[in-house]
């Protein structure tokens, strides 16, 4: 208590001293003060109690006394509006003053200044900045533009800023273009439909000209905003590319990647054969490689986009596996993303190099790094198929090191080998059965078990081995317990005689003992399958699998091409779309490249270009393409099809369901139409991946409406990569009906909010006539319509109602109800208001039932 | 863009704290404080993406410089701007320490204010900073000189002011180069190159128009289709034995040169900063002069006993001497004791660096020395192997190992008198090893 009493004393004491300081007539002990409120404020310290004594200070001719006041009215103006509103007129003044580094920091502060009172007064010197006839009050004052409109966008619009700003895009000074560049950019991302910064072929070559005058961040904001613009054609796309080329010789790493991304964006339009096509591939490897040479965190940038680079375009790196090779001090971020890149790049060619590298890699220290190393070993065996038999050689050595985790990690890898070259290397199970009890990551022993059940029948012991494992099944991972099960039915199924014990207990441990809903279906399943028919429980269970590929770690089509439009950004770093981590809807809008002008689309450019093989087939990815889809919603188009008489609701245009993204390249848009008397899911499947996608079937989840498939799904032909094909499904309403469980009531602040917030135009009154009921709301609850509040004005119930349907919509109503009085009164709001009408109906069936 | 910029000790007390967006909260720097400067772990990324804030960060000796934002800026843009903070303070006020940024701590919230303006970086060349920032507050300034200031930070050439006079006119070209080798243990070379810089001093009146130029295999071959046997005869009188020209395979200018007129002309033509400016950096891969060769010799004898031979030869022209050598040889982490024997300078095991760290002053070209060591090692019963890492090296020799000449650099100031001929130039070329490894 002593300690806390004290250490207040002394605030208030040093508080009482500075306000003594500040208000003393010698300018230097001001300037001190004002100096120690900053460096109290830096550290955190609550010194907005000398708000007014500091204001004070701000009238003098000493620019730097009045940047110190200045920075300490940034930061406590918004706890003190009303105070903030005594700098104001020193502000305005300060904007007219004969010295243009004064007019540029005044306007530049007042900007910072979040408090709209003071906005308001910054209208008019800000009108009169952007005008103003030196340039470093004008690119200050084009910055400033995009900080008002932050604040207040209404602002901005009204008093015809934005008009001034694309002005500003002529003018004769480029550091004042550059920075109305930046902040239009900045601007049009909140409106993604606005236009505002309306590209076209003459505003794009007076960016061109600015490019090569202004300071490289300049260059960075023009080119970021140039890599937005889509050309009209193939000789625009070049034009532009042949200006931006010489940027690519820049010393500021980030003008070179902004570049590289235009470039990336723009070569997409130009024709495969032309020669400039290849010249422009050629130009683009060196200013990379070049990246590698810069500081750590702007290589770990450099790699990440470079990571990009390679899968979209294999051939510009080909050439430069050398460049990616491991320095021992590199920081291990670094180390991380060279070796991905170098598995990208690794083939035929030089695997003898990668592989020696590799070897050295996993005798390291840093144990991700060794990981890592080790598995890339496993996936140059998988992409090159002439290394194959050396890396297995390799992971042998490695495992004979006994380090633990090496021997773990290569143990999963030299599953994944057996995958793509079945009957090939079992010589190796002996010593891989060696490590069995050093395992202990469910990864590995997963893997194990797995190898131990696929080669039952050349493992002599393999009875005991898989036993062994059986002992702590219960203490196992999910993983590791499926895989055992799998394990044993295979070596049922392949030595009968001895193992009928076994298989029965790991049965019974999977479907009784077990709260695990996946491995008790599986163990059912396994169960009935032996039980009835031996027979075809082989051919399932030891069916031929389907040989994996090496892309299995490629990011899928559509995010590569929107994340090479964001190259060098922090999508790039993050490998997402902006959206998964910008809040708000600033950046969310979704990139992509153009399409290419002629020529066919490019199938071949994935690096294998081997033979199109059925649908992605990877072992070890849990969610499969089928989950996806049945968890998907399908929504709001239900409604207008159960509204039998009418038929003037017109058929929807068809929407995205299901994102290429979501599901392994597979989109499914489509929509709901009544056709003749029966409902149809008209389907519109696209095939984005680049393997052929085959046997397609759908499965309905029980749904409100009853809805099921009336017949099989009819796509006959396979769907090639790039090729799209139109189903419709008849449907009928006679599948299971799923009851919804009562949807949660709204929150009344919540009711309350978004009842100001829909706009009055969506009400819409109705009258329910002859209506006898004691309690409206006890029956309307029944019918999923919630009473949120009640209240009593002049003998009227008033009842507050929400309802929201199945596909989002929320309705909002009012109930008057006044005794004695058998019509009610509802007033409905939403913001759909086409709903109104038939909630209206509901209501009156309710009610009347 | 930027959303704030923090600059913490190594306690993690903040030193420094701009914030430039309004979705930056003060809760910002104690988080990047908690999460990464504080962290157990290493720090995996210069990145770190903590609750939808993304924080960029670069360290100089214990100072940490934090950048933060909650867009999806130019991660690029974002660690070029740090870097050039870095070097905008150390022109400022030398070595960024914590003493100097407590000191400085007034002029660094200045220049953040001036660089930085809503989070989009600004004019940021030390040389028109210096020019209006200045510790001592402006004096009254005449309304020509402000808009002296005004026009040249916003102008083409933000980097040059006009005015500038010299009596004598002296520019000094530096041609640092950093070579760099992996070498496998049996002399096989995984990957070399030279990554270098042309550093120019220039003191020089006015505003003068410079030309560079150098052997670029590209511009010699296109000359060469004109007066070839001009240019031999000339090689050949130079006779130092060297290539006439080298394959660049990129390079990189200082915003000052003309980027789109080397891209068509290949000619590097500029107006320089007043004062020191990186005016180039490059990288060579092909016909590198490794200066020095390093063979190793790694024996285990027993469990407890290595037995290190490793010999380095010298390898260019006998005149020339190179300077500051220093193998440095690894040794495992369970050592006992070392004993060492060298032919030249001086050898010693540095029990804190796990290494035997051997300096030699000065070796002329064509030379051979070697050191053997015998290393006793402590028995343990680690699993692990000895990672072996590998033998580096430092030196610095009076060339360019890249073969990179410089054949002229013309000045033209039209306005005043002075020629190029009027003009005093140096040239230096110096070649460092860069990382100089070889695995054992």
């Amino acid at each position: 208590m002593r300690s806390v009493m004290f250490r207040f004393h002394v605030c208030a004491g040093e508080i009482f001293e500075l306000k003594a300081e500040l208000n003393s007539d010698k300018k230097e002990k001001k300037k001190e003060a004002v100096k120690k409120v900053i460096a109290s404020m830096t550290v955190g310290k609550d010194v907005s109690a000398l708000f007014p004594d500091v204001v004070n200070c701000m009238q003098t001719d000493n620019l730097e006394l009045k940047k110190l006041v200045y920075l300490y009215l940034m930061n406590y103006a918004k706890s003190q509006p009303d105070m903030a509103i005594m700098a104001v007129n020193t502000f305005v003044k300060d904007c007219e003053d004969p010295n243009p580094l004064i007019r540029a920091l005044a306007v530049r502060t007042m900007g910072c200044i979040r408090v709209d009172k003071i906005t308001e007064y910054l209208c008019e010197p800000l009108r009169k900045c952007l005008k103003d006839e030196d340039p470093y009050v004008r690119k200050t004052a084009a910055v400033c533009v995009a900080k008002l409109h932050d604040i207040n966008a209404q602002l901005v619009e009204d008093q015809g800023f934005l008009d001034t700003l694309k002005d500003l895009i002529s003018d004769s000074n480029p550091m004042v273009v550059a920075n109305a560049v930046a902040a239009l950019s900045e601007i049009a991302e909140s409106h993604p439909n606005s236009n505002l910064l309306d590209l076209n072929p003459q505003s794009i070559n007076k960016l061109l000209t600015a490019l090569n005058e202004c300071t490289e961040w300049g260059q960075i904001f023009i080119l970021d905003c140039l890599a937005n613009y889509t050309p009209r054609d193939d000789r625009e796309s070049q034009s532009i590319c042949e200006r931006v080329t010489p940027r690519l010789s820049h010393a500021n790493s980030a003008v070179v990647l902004s570049a590289v991304k235009v470039l990336m964006k723009f070569m997409e339009m130009l024709p495969k054969d032309l020669d400039y096509y290849g010249t422009l591939l050629k130009k683009l490897a060196p200013p990379l490689v070049t990246l590698l040479s810069a500081e750590p965190e702007l290589q770990y940038v450099a790699l990440r986009n470079i990571n990009l680079i390679v899968q979209k375009r294999p051939e510009i790196l080909k050439h430069e596996m050398k460049v990616f090779f491991v320095k021992y001090n590199d920081p291990i971020y670094v180390k991380l993303e060279k070796l991905d890149i170098m598995i990208r790049l690794a083939s035929q060619a030089n695997i003898a190099q990668v592989l020696a590298e590799l070897k050295e890699y996993a005798t390291e220290v840093d144990v991700d790094f060794v990981r890592k190393a080790v598995r890339a070993i496993g996936r140059c065996a998988i992409k090159v198929e002439q290394s194959a038999e050396r890396c297995v050689s390799t992971l042998l050595d490695l495992i004979q090191t006994k380090v633990n985790y090496v021997v773990q990690e290569a143990i999963v890898v030299i599953k994944d080998i057996f995958r793509k070259y079945p009957n090939k290397y079992e010589s190796v199970i002996a010593t891989l059965c060696e490590n069995l009890d050093s395992l202990d990551e469910p990864e590995a022993r997963a893997a194990m078990i797995w190898i131990v059940g696929e080669y039952a029948e050349r493992i002599d012991n393999a009875d005991e081995l898989l036993e062994s494992f059986l002992e702590g099944f219960h203490d196992e991972s999910t993983q590791v317990q499926l895989q055992l099960l799998t394990a044993i039915v295979k070596l049922f199924l392949k030595k009968p005689t001895e193992t009928q014990e076994l298989v029965q207990q790991v049965l019974s441990l999977a479907t009784q003992d077990s709260d695990n809903p996946d491995l008790r279906d599986r163990g059912y399943i396994y169960w009935r399958l032996l039980s009835t028919d031996p027979v075809a429980a082989k051919e399932v269970v030891l069916a031929e699998k389907p040989l994996i590929s090496e892309e299995t770690d490629l990011i899928e089509p559509t995010l590569l091409e929107e994340l090479i439009c964001h190259i060098g950004t922090l999508a790039s770093v993050y490998h997402k779309p902006p959206s998964a981590f910008v809040e708000g809807s600033r950046g969310v809008m979704h990139k992509r490249l153009p399409a290419q002008g002629t020529e066919c689309p490019d199938v071949g450019n994935a690096a294998g270009g081997s033979a199109p093989e059925a649908a992605p087939s990877i072992i070890p990815s849990q969610g499969d393409l089928l989950g996806d889809l049945l968890n998907l919603d399908l929504p709001a188009v239900l409604l207008p099809l159960f509204n039998t008489n009418c038929s003037s609701y017109g058929i929807l245009y068809p929407q995205v369901w299901l994102p290429a993204m979501k599901a392994k390249g597979l989109e499914i848009s489509g929509t709901f139409a009544r056709r003749a008397g029966v409902i149809q899911m008209e389907l519109v499947l696209t095939n984005k991946a680049m393997s052929v996608m085959t046997d397609f079937a759908i499965q309905f989840n029980r749904n409100s409406f009853g809805l099921a498939p009336a017949g099989p799904l009819q796509v006959l032909t396979p769907l090639g990569p790039n090729q799209t094909i139109e189903v419709s499904l008849p449907l009928s309403t006679v599948g299971p009906v799923m009851k919804m469980d009562p949807l949660n009531n709204l929150q009344r602040q919540v009711f309350l909010a978004t009842w100001k917030d829909i706009p009055n135009d969506n009400e819409s009154q109705f009258q329910i006539q002859d209506c006898h009921l004691n309690s409206a709301s006890n029956k309307l609850q029944g019918s999923n319509i919630f009473t949120i509040a009640k209240r009593t004005v002049e003998g009227q119930d008033m009842l507050y109602m929400s309802i929201k349907l199945s596909n989002g919509i929320w309705v909002l109503a009012e109930l008057k109800v006044q005794a004695g009085n058998p019509n009610y009164t509802i007033s409905l709001k939403c913001r759909a208001p086409e709903v109104s009408q038939c909630v209206f109906q509901c209501y009156e069936a309710v009610l009347k039932n | 863009m930027i959303g704030g910029l923090f600059i913490y000790n190594h306690k993690g007390e903040v030193l420094i704290s701009r914030v430039y967006r309004d979705d930056i909260g003060r809760n910002a720097v104690d988080a990047f404080r908690v999460n990464v400067i504080h962290a157990r772990q290493q720090v995996r990324s210069p990145v770190t993406n903590i609750a939808r804030t993304s924080f960029f960060h670069v360290k100089r000796s214990n100072i940490w410089l934090a950048a933060v934002t909650k867009q999806n800026v130019n991660a690029a843009m974002v660690f070029e701007f740090l870097y050039k903070m870095c070097d905008v303070m150390t022109a400022y006020f030398g070595k960024i320490s914590e003493e100097n940024i407590k000191n400085n701590f007034v002029l660094i919230y200045e220049l953040l204010d001036e660089i930085l303006d809503f989070g989009y970086p600004q004019n940021s060349e030390t040389g028109a900073l210096k020019t209006f920032i200045t510790q001592t507050g402006i004096k009254s300034q005449s309304k020509e000189e402000q808009s002296q200031i005004t026009s040249q930070v916003t102008g083409q050439i933000g980097w040059r002011r006009e005015g500038i006079k010299y009596r004598r006119n002296e520019l000094f070209l530096d041609v640092l180069e950093s070579v760099n080798l992996l070498m496998s243990p049996q002399g096989q070379v995984l990957s070399a190159h030279v990554s270098g810089r042309v550093v120019m001093k220039s003191y020089l009146s006015g505003m003068p128009e410079c030309k560079f130029g150098m052997n670029d295999k590209i511009v010699i071959d296109k000359q060469g289709k004109g007066g070839a046997s001009e240019e031999a005869a000339a090689g050949k009188s130079g006779g130092g034995g060297g290539k006439q020209s080298i394959a660049i395979d990129d390079c990189t200018f200082h915003q000052c040169v003309r980027l789109s007129k080397f891209d068509a002309e290949r000619s590097i033509s500029f107006i320089p900063p007043d004062g020191e400016c990186e005016l180039m950096r490059y990288r060579t891969t092909k016909d590198i002069i490794l200066p020095f060769r390093v063979i190793p010799l790694v024996r285990e004898v027993g469990r407890t006993k290595l037995e290190v031979k490793v010999v380095i030869k010298s390898n260019f022209k006998p005149s020339l001497l190179a300077q500051k050598i220093e193998v440095r040889i690894p040794t495992p982490l369970n050592t006992s004791g070392v004993q060492v024997i060298c032919m030249k300078g001086k050898a010693k095991y540095k029990a804190s660096e796990n290494a035997i760290v051997w300096k030699i002053k000065r070796m002329a070209g064509m030379k051979e020395s070697q050191i053997s060591a015998e290393i006793e090692l402590l028995p343990t019963n680690d699993k692990k192997k000895w990672a072996r890492p590998p033998i580096s090296m430092n030196f610095e020799v009076p060339f360019a190992p890249s073969g990179l000449k410089v054949r002229y650099l013309k000045v033209f100031e039209p306005k005043l008198n002075y020629s190029d001929h009027d003009v005093i130039k140096w040239v230096r070329y110096i070649g460092r090893s860069g990382i100089y490894e070889t695995r054992c």
